[in-house]
């Protein structure tokens, strides 16, 4: 058996709104196993984002989350403020998509690296300043010593990212969480962090989850890989088996949409459509009306988890036949 | 840094000449001749004549502006028509009660707009907001003569916690500080009101910035994400509406003045204009225009130690 250092169970997390309860995340159910990195991939409002909040405890005001997220034997939605904060940025980091927003413009960049080591490890500020200046090292920010002093708007976007990480590392957490840590940076600033991220994971063994819409990240960085459509995870498996045997539909429909530089005569095809709107009530699959093998059944009922072989799960009907889990226990 | 300070020093050379020159000029052009209030009733026409000649009022405009703001540089700004008391010492005796006012006043403005801006938006929606946004919309509306007069009636008259009127002592004395508490919030609701109002807003933009969220993910405690993370950002706002609230309370001590008969340039002001006593309303008027516009150096100043992207430009 592996090693589980998250599970995530069932998470439900509603927003309220002036037009009543709004889903956006339903029933997610998913590990992170030590040393691994897990994508988490999906268009763009699929909740991916609010799955990796509701693990920090950092949802808005406006949004509830049942369910149960296991840590470290905690359950860290049961957890009191005081102690979510603790392990915040000190077991569990997270790395967030804008890096020109990230950090704060009235601080040094020295001052923000060297805060969560204050808050967790108490350490002196000449240690905390010695130890920030070896992250930033670390992170590959040359002259570090100098960057101390410097505000974030005299960085660039892929320098700031790193500050970003070396902040996230501070503490050596067990988890990272990578909310599009490159969506917003150019090409080749992309490969250098993901590379980045990568190295620091063998480094120090802690496991990543990595939030992207990209399958061309997915590709070059996963372990496993869990596909969110609507609030729901409608596939999972381990990256081989998704990018060679991918089950569900709208895989399908991601996989066709990355740009294949193997191939030349290959055509990329966007996935027709558009997610559901939030709270729109839908009968059937949720994928139903932009999917390309709906059957009637996908209009009336919305599948449950079926697994294919141990660890490669998908929502679909189509996959009922190949179950291997007749006792239809759900997963997600 | 330094040379920010300078440049800006420098910049308020022509402001100020051009302050002092509309002042002089609007008074000159307003109705009322100086050389008959001097006069009298009784004077003749050779009196005045006299009277004007001496003054150099025959003398064109420009000359006069030009003798006047000579006179300026060198600290002298004339005499007085009525008292041929010298303005510099009549407003430089008056001017540390006019000045401990309005600090005090911005002092309470501040403590308590910011405070309250601050709880209204960590609180945003619920009662404590809306008794905020009622208390500063009564700030703005009450004036000041009637805050003034109900303070005293309480506090003063009923209560006699404080002294009903006029300053004696310093205010860093227990006297003083009990003399200025009255005028002090009479002065700075207002405010008050105004600064808790942009309070507010400039926490609820700055609360929901990626950075804050950062800070949080950081497992940085609540209490510093407020009132470090946040608030350093939410005062760059704020101070310029503080910096031009201390120029309203400069304005707004006449009537504070009046009420709590307090000797400072505000009333002063009051029997000059009265009196068409043109010198010492020109002085009292360019001593507060140059105390403005010396706070906004102040507020650019204090903006660039606050945000280091302004620093570097
Ligand atoms: N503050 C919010 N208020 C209401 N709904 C929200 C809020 N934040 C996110 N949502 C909704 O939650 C869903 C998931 O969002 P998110 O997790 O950010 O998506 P993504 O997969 O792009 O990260 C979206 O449908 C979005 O409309
Ligand atoms: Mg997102």
């Amino acid at each position: 058996m592996k090693d589980p250092v998250l599970t995530v169970e069932g998470l439900e997390v509603r927003f309220q709104g002036a037009a009543g309860e709004i889903p956006a995340v339903q029933g997610a159910s998913f590990s992170v196993h030590r040393g691994e990195v897990l994508c988490i991939v999906g268009e763009s409002g699929c909740g991916k984002s609010i799955t990796s909040l509701s693990v920090m405890g950092l949802l808005p005001g406006s949004a509830e989350a049942e369910g149960h997220i296991r840590f470290d034997g905690r359950d860290l939605l049961r957890l009191n403020r005081e102690e979510i904060r603790q392990i915040r940025g000190n077991d569990i980091s997270m790395i967030f998509q804008e890096p020109m927003t990230s950090l704060n413009p009235v601080f040094t960049v020295g001052f923000q690296l060297m805060e969560p080591l204050v808050v967790h490890r108490n350490l002196s500020k000449k240690q905390a300043f010695e130890e920030a200046v070896r992250l930033l090292e670390r992170v590959g920010i040359p002259d570090p010593g100098r960057r101390m002093e410097q505000y974030p708007h005299e960085l660039s976007g892929g320098m700031r990212q790193r500050v970003m990480i070396a902040i996230a590392l501070s503490c050596e957490p067990k988890l990272l969480i990578a909310d599009e840590p490159t969506t917003a940076l150019d090409v080749t600033i992309q490969a250098q962090i993901l590379e980045l991220i990568l190295k620091l994971k063998e480094d120090t063994g802690m496991s990543v989850i990595l939030i992207t819409h990209d399958m061309g990240v997915v590709a070059e960085t996963a372990d496993r890989v869990l596909v969110m459509y609507a609030g729901k995870v409608v596939e999972e498996a381990d990256v081989r088996t998704l990018f060679e045997d991918p089950k569900h539909p709208y895989t399908k429909g991601l996989l066709r949409s990355m740009p294949n530089v193997d191939d030349d005569t290959y055509t990329l095809e966007a996935i027709p459509g558009t997610l559901p709107k939030p709270g729109e009530i839908q009968q059937g699959c949720p994928f139903h009306p932009r999917c390309p093998e709906a059957m009637d059944r996908c209009r009336e009922e919305n599948p449950r988890v079926f697994t294919h072989r141990p660890g490669h799960m998908s929502r679909c009907w189509l996959a009922e036949e190949e179950d291997q889990d007749h006792a239809g226990e759900s997963v997600g | 840094m330094a040379g920010l300070i300078v440049r800006r020093l420098f910049q308020l050379i022509p402001l100020l000449l051009g302050i002092s020159f509309i002042v002089f000029i609007s008074l000159h052009l307003a109705p009322g001749d100086p050389a008959s209030m001097i006069g009298g009733p009784t004077a003749t026409r050779e009196d005045l004549a006299s009277i004007r000649e001496d003054l150099g009022l025959n003398d064109p405009l420009f000359t006069q502006y030009f003798r006047y703001i000579s006179g300026v540089v060198q600290g002298d700004l004339g005499y007085s028509y009525q008292t041929k008391q010298s303005v510099t010492e009549a407003i430089m005796i008056r001017f540390p009660n006019t000045f401990n006012l309005a600090i005090a006043s911005i002092i309470v403005a501040t403590v308590i707009g910011v405070g309250a801006g601050m709880i209204s938006a960590i609180k945003q929606n619920t009662s404590l907001d809306a008794l905020s946004t009622i208390g500063a919309l009564a700030g703005i509306s009450i004036p000041n003569f009637w805050l003034g007069s109900v303070l005293i009636l309480l506090f003063a008259v009923n209560w006699q916690w404080f002294p009903a009127a006029g300053v004696t002592q310093p205010p860093w004395t227990l006297q003083g500080m009990k003399e200025l508490i009255l005028p002090a919030i009479t002065l700075g609701t207002g405010s008050a009101a105004l600064i808790a109002r942009m309070t507010r807003s400039a926490v609820l933009e700055v609360i929901r910035q990626d950075y804050i969220r950062t800070a949080r993910a950081k497992g940085v405690k609540e209490k510093s994400v407020i009132l470090l993370h946040c608030m350093r950002n939410a005062m760059i706002p704020v101070i310029t509406v503080i910096g031009l609230n201390f120029g309203f309370l400069l304005g707004g001590t006449i009537i504070t003045e009046q009420v709590f008969a307090i000797n400072g340039v505000g009333r002063l002001m009051i029997q000059a204009i009265a009196n068409r006593d043109y010198t010492m309303v020109q002085g009292a008027v360019l001593l507060v225009a140059t105390l403005f516009v010396l706070v906004n150096l102040l507020v650019d100043i204090l903006y660039a130690l606050i945000d280091p992207r302004i620093r570097y430009e």
